[in-house]
C-alpha cells in the first residue's frame, strides 16, 4: 500500500521522470549496440576461423576452432550466450593472439580514453574564451574584417579531418622543427600532437558556435536588463552572456564530443598511438573477429555515455528544463 | 534559379565553384592524360625526394607521386560520389518512409534512424567496413549506408514541414496516392536542402574516403586514391615528407572544394541580412551650463541610424523632482530609442549625441557615471518575460546591482532583496526570491523588475512600455504600484507608451512624439481636451471611449509616418494633416515654448480656446 503511494509522488519529481526516460532510452540503445556486434561475426563475408587461420589449416583444425568459439551452435544460444558473456565482461579469447579479449580492451582503453577527455578539454579551453573573444569583438556588426578572417579560418580548419592535421602537425612539429615526437606513448610530450590533432577542428567550430550564440544573447532583453543595473561590462558578458550561451553551444557541441571520439581511431592510427584505434585496425586487418566485436561494442557504449553525459549537463545548466520536460 | 546563379558572385561561392570545377575537370582528365608517368616503374630513383623532375618525389618503385596524386583525383572523386549517391538514395527513401507506410511501420523507421544518427558517421563506417569486407567495394557500401542516417533524419524534418501544407492536404484529398503526392509535390519543395546537403556530404565522404583508405581498409593495391597514397607515404614521412604531404594536401582541396561550395549555396538559397556599417564615432561636444534642480535634462538629442538617417531628431525635455512625464506616440516615433538614449543603453552602431544630457546635475556624456546612473536610475522593460536571465534565480538578478554599486554583503543584500520585493507587493518573498523568473507570472516579472529598481534610491525611473505585454486588470496593477513609489519617495517617472489613455492617467505632463521629434508638450489634464497640435488631436481622437458608437468603424489617422530615411524638409506630418499647406511642406515648424510653459511645433495650431470649443 505504502509504495502505491508513493510511486505516483515521486515520478512527479521532474528529474525522476527525467531520469527513468533518459535511462530507458540509453537500455534499449545499448542493447541495439551489442546486438550489432554480435550479429557482426555473423554477417561478415566467408568464415571468420577459415579467414584467420589460413587456408594451410586443416579442416579438424578449423572445425575443432570453430566448436571452441561455439560458432557451431544454434544462432539464439550463442545470442544469449553472447549477452551473458558481455554483461559480465566477458568478451571471449582473440582469434590471431588467444589472449582474453577484456584484457586487450582493459589494456587499451584507459589511453585511448585519456586522449579523447584531453582533447576536448583543449577544445573547450581554446573555443570558450576564443568564441566570446570575436563575439564580443564582432557584436551588432562591428569589425567586420576581423570576422570575415576568423570565419575563413575556423571553417577552413573545421574542413580538415583530424588524421590530416595529424600528418601535418607530425611534418612541421615532428620532421621539420624536430621538437616532439610523433609515435608511440612515452611521457607527456607525445600527447601534444595526437590531442591537438584531434582538438583543433572541434575547437574551430565550437568557437565559431560560442561566436553566434554570444551575439544572439547579447541582442536579449535581459541583457539590457543587467547593462541597465549598469554592472561592468566584464560581468554582463561572463555572468549574463555566457551561461546562456553555453547551454545552446553544448546541445550542438555534443554532438561534436562523440564525432572525437569516434577520431581517435584514425589519429591514434597516425600516431601509432597504444590504444583501442590502433588494435581495432590491426585486429580487423588480421580478422580477429572476437577484438574487433568488442571494440565496436565499447566504442558504441561510449558515444551512447556522452551522448548521455550532455544531456545530464544540459538538464543541469538550463533550469527551464526542456530537456527534461520534453 | 537566379538564387542559385546568386552564389557566384559571393567571392566565397566564386571560389568554391571554380576549385569544384577544377577537382571535376581533373578527375576526368588525369587519368587519360598522366596514366603513363603515374605509372612508370624506375628503379633507379627509388623513394626520392622532391626535385626538379619529381615535383613531389618518388614512391618505393620510383614512380612520380605527383602524377600519381593527380591521376588518383578520379578514384578518389568517383568513389566519394558514388557513397553519396547510396547515402541519398537509401536516406531518402528511410526518410520518406514513415510518410508513406502506416504510422506504426513509420514509428519503427523513425526509431531506427533515432538511434543510427546518434552514432558517428566514421563509427558506423568501419562498422559496416568491417561486415562488407576490406576493400573499395565494401568501403563505398559502409561509407554510403553510414551518411545515410543523417539524410533520413533530414528528409523526415523537410517532409514533415512540407506535409502539413495546404496543397498538399488538397492534393490527398484529390485521391491522390501517398507515393504520387510525395513524388509530385513533397519531393520538389524539399529538393534545395537535400542538394546543398549532398553537396557537402559529398566532401564529407571524400574525407571519410580517405581515411578508410589511409587505414588501409579502403582501396587496396595496385588501385590507388588519395588515401592509399598518404597511408604508404606517411612511413616514410622522414626521408621523404611530400609523399604524405602531397596527397593529403589534395584530399583537403578536394574537400574543401565539396564544402565550401555546398555552405555557400545554403547561403545563397537561404536568408541572408547584410548588417549596416559602423559610422566613424563623432566626437561629443561638452557643455558646461549652470547646473539646474532638475533630475534630467536633455537639449537636443539625436539617435543616427547605421544608414545615416536620424530615428530621434533634436529631442529636448526636462523631469522636475517626483514629476511624471509620459512620451506618447506611434510605433516609430522614436519614443523607446530616446528613453534607451537618456539611459545610456543604446550601443553601437547606432550614435547618441545631445547638447546636453545631464542626470541629477551631471553631465552623461562627459565621464562615465556607472555608479550614479546604478543606483538613482531604475529601468522597466516592456517585455517582463524577457528581461529576466532565464538562468538565474530571481534573488541574485535583483541583489547584484546593489552588490557592485552599494557594497552591500551577501546577507545585507539578499536582505535588501526581500523587502523590496516585498515593497512591490511580492507574496512570500523569502521563497519567491529563490525561484527562477520562468516560475513568476507575467505581472510579477514586472513588479519584480520595479523591485530591482528599488534596490537603489532612484530619483528617476524610466519606464519603456512597461504594461503592454500584460493583460489589463495587471496593467492598472502596476501602474497603482509606480504610482505610489513615486508618491512615497519623490520619484519622478519618464513613462513612454503608445496608450494615450494610460499617459494621461499617471502622468503630470506629456511630450508627444512624431518621426523623431517632440511636436507637442502639454500638461496632461489638458490632453483630452486642451491638445493644439493636430497630430495630438488625432492621437486623442482614436481612443475609443465608453461613448463611441459601436456601430460606426474606428477612428484612424490615415496614412502613415514616414521612415527615418524619408523625412521631408517640411513638417512630418503635414502628407496626413487636414491644416497642412505649401509652407508647412516645406519648412519644418521649431518647438515654440508660450508663456504657459507649453511647448508646440506647428504652423497652424488650434488656439488654446478653439481646442476647448470643438471638443
Amino acid at each position: 500500500m505504502a509504495t502505491a503511494v508513493t510511486a505516483p509522488r515521486v515520478l512527479e519529481n521532474a528529474w525522476v521522470r527525467f531520469a527513468a526516460r533518459r535511462l530507458g532510452r540509453l537500455v534499449v540503445s545499448v542493447w541495439v549496440v551489442i546486438t550489432a556486434a554480435f550479429l557482426m561475426i555473423h554477417l561478415v563475408p566467408g568464415d571468420p576461423v577459415r579467414a584467420v587461420l589460413g587456408p594451410t589449416a586443416t579442416a579438424e583444425v578449423v572445425a575443432a576452432k570453430r566448436a571452441a568459439l561455439g560458432l557451431d551452435d544454434p544462432m539464439w544460444s550463442q545470442y544469449l550466450h553472447y549477452l551473458q558473456g558481455v554483461l559480465t565482461g566477458d568478451f571471449g579469447t582473440g582469434l590471431a593472439s588467444s589472449l582474453p579479449v577484456s584484457q586487450v580492451i582493459s589494456q587499451r582503453l584507459p589511453t585511448t580514453a585519456m586522449l579523447a577527455v584531453l582533447a576536448f578539454l583543449v577544445a573547450v579551453a581554446i573555443a570558450i574564451p576564443v568564441g566570446v573573444f570575436m563575439g564580443v569583438l564582432t557584436r551588432g556588426g562591428r569589425a567586420r574584417r576581423a570576422e570575415l578572417s576568423f570565419t575563413a579560418t575556423s571553417v577552413v580548419l573545421a574542413a580538415v579531418p583530424e588524421f590530416l592535421l595529424a600528418v601535418g602537425l607530425v611534418y612541421v612539429f615532428g620532421v621539420s622543427l624536430g621538437w616532439l615526437p610523433v609515435a608511440g606513448r612515452s611521457g607527456a610530450s607525445s600527447y601534444v600532437l595526437p590531442v591537438l590533432a584531434l582538438a583543433i577542428g572541434p575547437a574551430a567550430v565550437l568557437s565559431r558556435i560560442v561566436r553566434v550564440q554570444l551575439q544572439s544573447v547579447l541582442q536579449a532583453d535581459y541583457v539590457r536588463t543587467a547593462r541597465a543595473k549598469r554592472l561592468r561590462a566584464v560581468t554582463v558578458y561572463l555572468k549574463h552572456a555566457l551561461p546562456n550561451t553555453l547551454t545552446a553551444t553544448l546541445t550542438l557541441g555534443g554532438l561534436l564530443l562523440s564525432v572525437l571520439v569516434a577520431g581517435t581511431v584514425l589519429v591514434e592510427n597516425v600516431f601509432a598511438w597504444p590504444g583501442l584505434g590502433t588494435t581495432m585496425i590491426s585486429s580487423i586487418l588480421a580478422r580477429d573477429y572476437p577484438v574487433v566485436q568488442a571494440i565496436v561494442l565499447v566504442y558504441g557504449v561510449g558515444v551512447l555515455l556522452v551522448n548521455l553525459a550532455v544531456d545530464i549537463a544540459l538538464a543541469l545548466l538550463d533550469p527551464r528544463s526542456t530537456i527534461r520536460e520534453s | 534559379m537566379s538564387r542559385w546563379r546568386s552564389v557566384l558572385r559571393t567571392p566565397v561561392g566564386a571560389c568554391a565553384a571554380l576549385l569544384l570545377v577544377g577537382v571535376l575537370a581533373l578527375a576526368v582528365l588525369a587519368p587519360i592524360l598522366w596514366s603513363a608517368q603515374a605509372d612508370r616503374v624506375d628503379t633507379d630513383a627509388i623513394r626520392q625526394g622532391m626535385s626538379a623532375e619529381h615535383w613531389a618525389g618518388t614512391d618505393d618503385l620510383g614512380r612520380d607521386l605527383f602524377f600519381r596524386v593527380l591521376v588518383a583525383t578520379r578514384l578518389s572523386v568517383e568513389l566519394a560520389l558514388l557513397a553519396t549517391l547510396i547515402a541519398v538514395v537509401v536516406g531518402l527513401t528511410l526518410g520518406a518512409l514513415p510518410a508513406l507506410v502506416g504510422s506504426r511501420l513509420g514509428r519503427y523507421v523513425v526509431a531506427f534512424v533515432n538511434i543510427t544518427v546518434a552514432f558517428p558517421g566514421l563509427l558506423l563506417a568501419l562498422f559496416l567496413a568491417v561486415i562488407f569486407g576490406v576493400g573499395a567495394r565494401g568501403a563505398v557500401l559502409a561509407i554510403g549506408l553510414a551518411g545515410a542516417p543523417a539524410f533520413a533524419r533530414l528528409t523526415q524534418t523537410l517532409v514533415a514541414g512540407v506535409i502539413e501544407r495546404d496543397y498538399v492536404a488538397a492534393a490527398r484529398a484529390a485521391g491522390i496516392g501517398r507515393f504520387r503526392v510525395l513524388l509530385r509535390h513533397v519531393l520538389p519543395n524539399i529538393a534545395e536542402p537535400l542538394i546543398v546537403n549532398a553537396t557537402i556530404s559529398a566532401g564529407g565522404a571524400l574525407l571519410a574516403f580517405a581515411g578508410l583508405s589511409f587505414l588501409g581498409l579502403g582501396v587496396q593495391a595496385p588501385q590507388y586514391d588519395w588515401g592509399r597514397l598518404l597511408g604508404d607515404g606517411l612511413a616514410g614521412i622522414y626521408v621523404t615528407p611530400a609523399a604524405a604531404l602531397a596527397p593529403g594536401i589534395a584530399v583537403v582541396i578536394a574537400g574543401l572544394a565539396f564544402n565550401l561550395f555546398g555552405e555557400a549555396l545554403a547561403k545563397a538559397v537561404g536568408l541572408t541580412t547584410p548588417l549596416g556599417r559602423a559610422l566613424p564615432r563623432l566626437p561629443r561636444r561638452t557643455d558646461s551650463s549652470a547646473p539646474s534642480d532638475a533630475v534630467l535634462e536633455v537639449r537636443e538629442l539625436t539617435v543616427t541610424l547605421p544608414s545615416g538617417a536620424r530615428a530621434v531628431r533634436g529631442v529636448s525635455l526636462q523631469i522636475a523632482p517626483g514629476e511624471a512625464v509620459g512620451v506618447v506616440g506611434e510605433s516609430g516615433s522614436g519614443k523607446s530609442l530616446t528613453a534607451l538614449a537618456i539611459a545610456q543603453l543604446v550601443e553601437e552602431p547606432l550614435q547618441v549625441r545631445a547638447e546636453r544630457l545631464h542626470f541629477q546635475g551631471a553631465d552623461l556624456q562627459a565621464q562615465a557615471h556607472r555608479k550614479l546612473l546604478g543606483t538613482s536610475l531604475a529601468m522597466v522593460f516592456q517585455d517582463p518575460m524577457t528581461a529576466f536571465n532565464p538562468t538565474q534565480r530571481i534573488a541574485s538578478q535583483l541583489a547584484e546591482g546593489a552588490r557592485e554599486h552599494g557594497g552591500l554583503s551577501r546577507q545585507a543584500a539578499r536582505a535588501r532583496v526581500i523587502d523590496r520585493l516585498r515593497a512591490v507587493r511580492i507574496h512570500d518573498p523569502e521563497r519567491r526570491a529563490r525561484q527562477y523568473p520562468h516560475e513568476f507570472s507575467g505581472g510579477m516579472r514586472q513588479r519584480a523588475m520595479i523591485g530591482m529598481g528599488l534596490m537603489g534610491t532612484p530619483a528617476l525611473i524610466i519606464a519603456d512600455e512597461p504594461t503592454t505585454a500584460l493583460d489589463v486588470t495587471v496593467q492598472q496593477q502596476i501602474l497603482q504600484l509606480l504610482a505610489e513609489i513615486r508618491a512615497a519617495d519623490h520619484v519622478a517617472l519618464l513613462l513612454i507608451s503608445h496608450d494615450v489613455t494610460v499617459v494621461s492617467a499617471v502622468c503630470d505632463r506629456v511630450l508627444v512624439m512624431y518621426a523623431g521629434r517632440v511636436v507637442e508638450d502639454l500638461p496632461a489634464a489638458e490632453l483630452a481636451r486642451g491638445a493644439r497640435h493636430p497630430y495630438t488631436r488625432a492621437l486623442v481622437a482614436a481612443v475609443p471611449t465608453m461613448e463611441s458608437d459601436r456601430q460606426l468603424p474606428l477612428t484612424v489617422i490615415p496614412g502613415r509616418m514616414p521612415d527615418p530615411d524619408d523625412v521631408s524638409a517640411g513638417c512630418s506630418f503635414a502628407p496626413r494633416c487636414a491644416l497642412a499647406d505649401a509652407h508647412c511642406a516645406a519648412e519644418q515648424p521649431e518647438l515654440i515654448a508660450s508663456a504657459d510653459g507649453r511647448r508646440i511645433a506647428c504652423w497652424h495650431p488650434a488656439p488654446a480656446s478653439l481646442a476647448l470649443q470643438e471638443s
